[in-house]
């Protein structure tokens, strides 16, 4: 597969303190891959230099091949971004919103209603970015970011302070960029959403990548316990050692149709990042 | 190019013209002339006295307020930013911002040359007195604009030179001391310009004075644009 992001060795600093310290990354093409970390840690930044808006004191990160910080505006077409930092015009409506943008890139009125209608906004169409709700702004900031079809997709905190609803129809829409063969950068304190998103995630602290690879992978190499925790449906808890012998006290309860539950001991990523930082994952 | 200007353009009359605030600074002085010239009829007034006052408090006010505003804005809401990244520049940004703005302007100030009793010549005349103005004052608030945070920063700064720029020239009609001072200001020249449209001839001094102010302007505004948009 081919690399989308390319990151070899990148440093920043504001002022005397270090917020990105020498990390090293790939994203291949059409992955999903999440940037943990707790608020502070360095994620908005480390999108500001992927997209160019900031200029890295050290190291390089490539899109496609092009440094970053030399991307011009043919390769910024390919890119669709969300960002707090990223405005919306509060006096026009949805529709308006999205057709400015697609004028500055040349077009017009291209799909610009389905691309609302895709996000669940066609009815508001009309309505000022002003009177719309936090989780109808940021999907109308979603809109904005896919209507130019890009290669990636770069998501800073899509969900963030939504309600469950309204997370779940953008997890649906993500996965819809996905099946595009879009490749999605997004940066998430949500540990939940990075399991049930990424292909490949980094836990980033202080601006150090502490672990990198699938949220699957990370929670089996964090397995020091390797028990399995069967519950048994007269209610008794049964803790198991991880081994072969375990296999036929399973295949007993299993066979007298006994069993409620079987989870294993894996531990969350939450538990992991506190193991690794000794730092509870605030927000 | 012509296509980035255009999208601004069609973005400021979509947004701006639902800005309360913005439009007021568009409407106000036309209004008042209107107002005024029909209303108040005192002998021994000069001719055009509103209109020729009003046209000047109207280049101190509108276009300096507006740009200011809306630059000021685009960086607090963090639109600028978006359209850094769809490669605007901000050369574009500014020739359609100064398009609509002065555009606007100049359909107000034909309202206030209009009300006033100016025609034909004269009118013609007074057009090009306020295009000079309408664009000088845009250069001022675009100046102020970028180099503000947010619209609170833009609004300190620009109401004081907003003071000087339009309160001035009626002040010196009262005070001589005044008018010694403010005689070096553009908008004090484009106040004397046009209450002498019938014998209109610039002179020595007003034209240092205007090339001067233009100079002084565009070089503060230059050294400002190149902050612009700037990548850090």
């Amino acid at each position: 597969m081919n690399k989308a992001i390319e990151v070899k060795g990148l440093s920043h600093y504001f002022g005397p303190s270090r917020v990105i310290d020498n990390i090293s990354f790939a994203v291949e093409e059409g992955n999903i891959f999440g940037l943990l970390g707790p608020s502070g840690a360095g994620k908005t930044t480390l999108i500001n230099i992927l997209t160019g808006q900031l200029r890295a004191a050290e190291g390089e990160s490539r899109i496609f091949g092009i440094e970053s910080r030399h991307m011009t505006g043919k390769d910024y077409k390919q890119l669709g971004i969300m960002m707090d930092n990223f405005g919306l015009y509060e006096r026009m409506s949805c529709y308006n919103n999205l057709r400015f943008y697609q004028m500055l890139d040349g077009n017009q009125n291209k799909n610009i209603e389905a691309v609302l209608k895709s996000v669940g906004l066609l009815d508001a169409k009309k309505t000022r970015v002003m009177n719309l709700s936090k989780g109808m702004t940021n999907r109308l900031a979603f809109a904005r970011a896919v209507l130019r079809k890009p290669r990636i997709l770069f998501l800073d905190e899509p969900t963030s302070g939504l309600d469950p609803a309204t997370v779940e129809e953008i997890h649906k829409m993500i996965f819809a960029e996905k099946d595009r063969g879009t490749t999605i950068f997004l940066t998430t304190h949500n540990m939940y959403e990075a399991e049930k998103l990424c292909d490949k995630i980094a836990l980033l602290n202080e601006g150090k990548i502490v672990e990198y690879g699938s949220p699957a992978d990370i929670c089996r190499r964090y397995n020091h316990q390797r028990k399995i925790n069967i519950h048994l449906k007269n209610g008794q808890d049964v803790v198991l050692e991880h081994k072969k012998e375990s296999g036929e006290q399973i295949k007993e309860y299993w066979d007298g149709d006994k069993v409620e539950t079987i989870h294993s001991t894996e531990p969350s990523l939450e538990t992991i990042f506190m193991e690794l930082t000794g730092r509870i994952f605030d927000i | 190019m012509i296509v980035h200007i255009w999208a601004i353009l069609w973005k400021q009359l979509k947004d701006t013209l639902k800005n309360k605030t913005i439009l007021i600074q568009f409407i106000m002085f036309p209004c008042m002339t209107v107002i005024m010239e029909t209303a108040i009829n005192i002998q021994g007034m000069p001719e055009h006295f509103f209109a020729n006052l009003f046209a000047v408090m109207y280049i101190g006010m509108a276009p300096l307020t507006s740009i200011a505003a809306i630059i000021a804005e685009e960086k607090e809401k963090n639109t600028l930013r978006v359209l850094q990244m769809c490669n605007v520049s901000a050369l574009e940004y500014l020739i359609g911002n100064a398009i609509y703005i002065v555009l606007v302007c100049l359909m107000g100030s034909f309202v206030i040359g209009a009300a006033g009793g100016y025609q034909g010549i004269s009118l013609f005349y007074f057009m090009m007195i306020m295009f000079f103005g309408h664009f000088t004052s845009f250069l001022v608030g675009a100046t102020i604009g970028v180099l503000s945070r947010n619209q609170m920063t833009a609004t300190s700064v620009t109401v004081p030179v907003m003071i000087i720029l339009a309160f001035l020239p009626m002040l010196s009609m009262f005070n001589e001391t005044i008018g010694k001072f403010s005689k070096y200001i553009f908008s004090e020249q484009l106040y004397l310009l046009v209450n002498n449209l019938d014998r209109i001839r610039v002179g020595t001094d007003t034209a240092v004075i205007l090339i001067c102010n233009v100079v002084v302007i565009a070089a503060a505004f230059v050294v400002s644009y190149r902050k612009m948009f700037i990548r850090k």
